[in-house]
């Protein structure tokens, strides 16, 4: 035990040290968040829209109203038929048009569904699909809030454009869990593989193999620092994101967090598994970055909905780790559900780290070759 | 009186207050071998890359092969040869493709190249291995092979930094004579070595600690003066009294 | 425990793919002693250290260490070893002491329990003992990765080209420090390309080739050269090498330094000698017998190699 305390130690020291390491761990994550928080964030304030409201009844005036004070639209204008829509866009002051069917909450009320469409500007095609998250979004809360009350609730969407952005998930937040997901697997794994590998290079490896520590010590030794360092680094992106563009965590932190620090130690088994089949840190860096950020911003679901791929893409992207731990999240934080529903996300993030380590132990030599 | 090729009066270099040279004044002469011995730091690497061109002074004249160190660097850059630590070979390309590389840097014509490469490859009795990787061959093969590229161009002075070291003695000394052979054609050959027993095979040796000169002549007249009977014994009386302040 | 021989080895080889990095290797150490390696790269030094530090397994013939088998009992064998690899094996973002603790910890031990064996060593550092070790000198970084390989006290110090890199003067201190060690009861094995450090170890082993070309004292290797040596000096190294190549009594010339050292066929023809290369227009000759050093031996040794 004192043995393995000694080894944290001084794999603390080496990161503390680093002032590199250190930008890494936390400047990184950081500076992604503002990134894409800004990206999207910023073009969507005080956008104009319309609205064709044929049934004028409470429900509608007051959906109408909460799309206008949630801050990120003004109405422009109030149109008076069908036929204004193509007018008041084709004019380009107005991004969108929310309309109400006629009888609308009296049809809410009475059959729980309710006609209702969005129809967005096509000339920004991103532009457009971020609009149309954003009303959806606020629907969305809205029929939920209603659901409290009553039952029954269900809206009828229709966007012009599908360009990105699972259309099931839509949300402004949407980017922090991705952020998220892809940041601390490839920190993980890299920071661990290469950690390991610059040993092998430097040539203390040689003097660590022939003492009496065991493979299983070096890789403990090895994690343990990176799990607490990861962690501070998810709180860090958790409270910037709640700082700056006051993220909603919908769901219970603990679980989020506990989950989280699943991904994280299934990041770190794969980056050691990474570092022992690698003979130096090029190798390291070259196969985490490889294989590891292409996979997870294309096949997590993170910024391409997965559905829309050929049926290959579908089919490798369960192989993919950040795509249990994006579907996880994304149903903690944003849609504010408990473990029930995300037992077989977490099942299978608890089987690939398991693969991970027996795999990492079963490669790790106590002896050179 | 044989020519002069290198001349260095007063040469002074300074990295911030940290004097790397302190007012160095050597010659060295046509054809011959001269040893810059010296510990890690005390400044070799230093002076080398200066007389090479590739560092200028901070004060004093230095003159390579005719040019000024200070303005013409890349003057003396196209009349030197050079071979550093362990080799400057690539060792994916085979014998041929890295000696005709080395002579295209050069600017040679490829007609040149061809003809020259199989002399050196008859001289060397390396026509075996003409097709070879370099990565393959042992230790003493590429390092007389690597010499014999840094001279390929005929170059007037031929700078060597810590050419030895861990090949076997036979290896060692066929390694000498390539250098003895090269001398003979009138190359000036300038050796840095920590191995103070290389110094004993050259004609001179100059002996650094800590930015200064502190011994200059033949091997066999500096053991004389110093009552030593190695240069590796009169380097430790030298430099160990030096050695412990640090 | 009592055993006297420390490491024993009966016909070890070991290859990596078609080459063959270790061939028949059979020999033994005795406690106590300092035993040297003496070699080219490349002969085999690392290998042979990495099957005895247990980093490698022998593909063939028995190795065993402390009276302990190094495929099947390398973990009781590795508390007992202090190795020192090729290249330091130091943290170089951590300080002098830092290192130091560290590695103790590791072998479960406190610098304090085992100062008295490394205080000879330890004390040349000690001053900067806050320096991060990347900061040393190649001679300093010697001095800690020594402290670092004994803090455990090992029964058998394994150290590989401790000297390469190294400046003279540390050289000399570092072999100071080895012989001081040998009061300790400490067995080392030391390997180096350097002949000279040969006279400093109590046997030798000289290896070429992933073989052994001979093992004992390193006079008695000395006084195994069979001929008759002589060093010829002359005022142009080159030409006279050249000359006495060319010429059919010298049997072998090899430069060493400034002199040339020459055997040859033909008993007495040195006597002859200077009017034939006075012959070939070389002049101020000097011939006188000298007796061999361990350098001469090995390049007998090599050259009688096929």
């Amino acid at each position: 035990m004192r043995r393995l305390l000694g080894f944290i130690t001084k794999e603390f020291i080496h990161i503390f040290r680093d002032l590199r390491t250190l930008i890494v761990l936390f400047g990184i994550p950081v500076t992604q968040i503002l990134l894409f928080g800004y990206v999207i964030t910023m073009e969507i304030n005080d956008s104009s829209i319309a609205i064709l409201d044929l049934s004028k009844d409470e429900v509608s005036l007051n959906l109408s109203d909460r799309l206008c004070s949630s801050g990120f639209f003004r109405q422009k204008e109030n149109l008076n038929g069908y036929d204004d829509i193509e007018r008041v866009l084709r004019s380009g002051k107005v991004k969108a048009v929310v309309v109400f069917g006629e009888g609308f909450g009296c049809d809410l009320i009475t059959r729980g569904k309710a006609s209702m469409s969005i129809i967005a500007d096509g000339t920004e095609p991103n532009y457009a699909t971020l609009v149309c998250n954003y009303i959806t979004a606020i629907v969305n809360d809205f029929s939920r809030e209603q659901n409290e009350v009553e039952t029954g609730t269900v809206f009828l969407l229709q966007p012009e454009v599908r360009m990105f952005f699972n259309p099931e998930l839509k949300d402004q937040f949407m980017f922090v869990p991705g952020v998220m997901a892809y940041v601390l697997i490839i920190i993980c794994a890299l920071m661990t593989s290469i950690t390991i590998t610059r040993e092998k290079e430097f040539g203390t490896m040689e003097a660590l193999l022939v003492s009496p520590l065991r493979a299983g010590h070096i890789i403990v030794g090895k994690v343990v620092p990176y799990m607490v360092l990861s962690f501070v680094t998810l709180v860090v992106i958790l409270w910037v994101s709640w700082l700056v563009f006051e993220l909603p965590i919908r769901g219970s932190l603990g679980l989020l967090i506990g989950i989280s620090m699943l991904y994280i130690l299934l990041g770190l088994s794969l980056g050691i598994f990474i570092s022992t089949i690698s003979k130096n840190m090029q190798q390291a860096i070259f196969i985490s970055l490889m294989s590891l950020l292409l996979p997870t911003i294309i096949l997590s679901g993170f910024i391409f909905p997965v559905e829309n791929m050929p049926k290959a893409y579908d089919v490798a992207s369960y192989l993919v780790p950040s795509k249990y731990y994006l579907i996880a999240i994304k149903n903690i934080m944003i849609k504010g559900l408990g473990i029930g529903y995300v037992w077989k996300e977490t099942l299978a993030m608890c089987f690939m780290s398991a693969i991970f380590i027996l795999l990492s132990i079963k490669n790790f030599k106590e002896r050179l070759q | 009186m044989r020519e002069v090729v290198i001349r260095v009066e007063n040469l002074v270099k300074r990295f911030g207050n940290f004097v790397a040279n302190d007012h160095l004044n050597f010659e060295v002469y046509e054809g011959e071998i001269f040893g810059f011995l010296g510990a890690n730091g005390a400044g070799k690497t230093t002076a080398l890359r200066i007389l090479s061109g590739l560092s200028s002074p901070t004060s004093g004249n230095v003159m390579v092969a005719g040019f000024d160190a200070k303005r013409q660097g890349e003057k003396i850059k196209r009349n030197i040869g050079y071979m550093c630590q362990r080799f400057s070979l690539y060792n994916d390309l085979t014998v041929r493709e890295n000696i005709t590389l080395y002579g295209g840097i050069y600017g040679m014509s490829s007609g040149l190249i061809k003809q020259r490469i199989d002399e050196l490859l008859r001289q060397l009795e390396f026509e075996e291995y003409a097709d070879r990787l370099i990565g393959g061959l042992p230790l003493g093969l590429k390092q007389k092979l690597a010499f014999s590229v840094a001279i390929f161009h005929e170059p007037k002075i031929v700078f060597l930094d810590e050419p030895t070291g861990g090949v076997d003695p036979i290896a060692r000394r066929q390694f000498w004579e390539e250098i003895y052979a090269a001398a003979a054609r009138g190359i000036t050959v300038f050796v840095t070595t920590h191995y103070m027993d290389e110094a004993e095979y050259c004609d001179r040796v100059c002996i650094m600690d800590q930015g200064r000169i502190v011994a200059i002549g033949t091997p066999t007249a500096l053991k004389q003066k110093y009552g030593a009977s190695s240069i590796e014994d009169l380097f430790v009386g030298i430099a160990r009294p030096n050695a412990q302040k640090e | 425990m009592a055993d006297k021989v420390v490491i024993r080895a009966e016909d070890v080889g070991k290859h990596f793919g078609k080459l063959h990095a270790l061939r028949g290797i059979n020999l033994e150490v005795n406690r106590g002693e300092i035993f040297g390696l003496i070699g080219p790269d490349g002969a085999g030094k690392t290998t042979l250290f990495r099957l005895i530090t247990t980093l490698l397994t022998p593909d063939s013939g028995s190795l065993t260490v402390l009276g302990l088998d190094v495929v099947t009992q390398y973990r009781e064998l590795r508390r007992q070893i202090g190795y020192m690899p090729g290249r330091f094996s130091l943290y170089h973002d951590l300080t002098v002491e830092e290192n130091l603790n560290f590695y103790a910890t590791v072998f479960g031990t406190t610098v304090k329990e085992n100062y008295t064996l490394i205080a000879d060593i330890y004390s040349h550092i000690e001053p900067f003992r806050r320096r991060p070790a990347g900061k040393l000198s190649g001679g300093m970084k010697q001095k800690l990765a020594l402290s670092c390989a004994l803090i455990h006290r090992p029964a058998l110090l394994v150290l590989d080209e401790p000297t390469t890199g190294v400046d003279a003067v540390s050289r000399v201190e570092f072999w100071e420090l080895l012989r001081g060690l040998r009061e300790h009861g400490i067995t080392t094995v030391v390997s180096t390309p350097y002949m000279d450090e040969a006279m400093r170890c109590d046997r030798v082993a000289l290896i070429q080739s992933g073989q052994l070309l001979s093992i004992d004292t390193p006079t008695a290797i000395m006084e195994g050269f069979t001929g008759k040596l002589y060093s010829v000096r002359a005022e142009e190294n080159y030409s006279l090498i050249m000359a006495l190549r060319a010429n059919p009594h010298v049997h072998t010339a090899h430069p060493f330094g400034s002199s040339v050292h020459v055997t040859f066929n033909t008993e007495g023809y040195h006597a002859t000698l200077p009017q034939y290369l006075h012959e070939k227009g070389i002049e101020n000759v000097t011939i006188e017998p000298i007796s061999p050093g361990i350098e001469d031996r090995f390049l007998e040794l090599m050259e009688r190699e096929p």
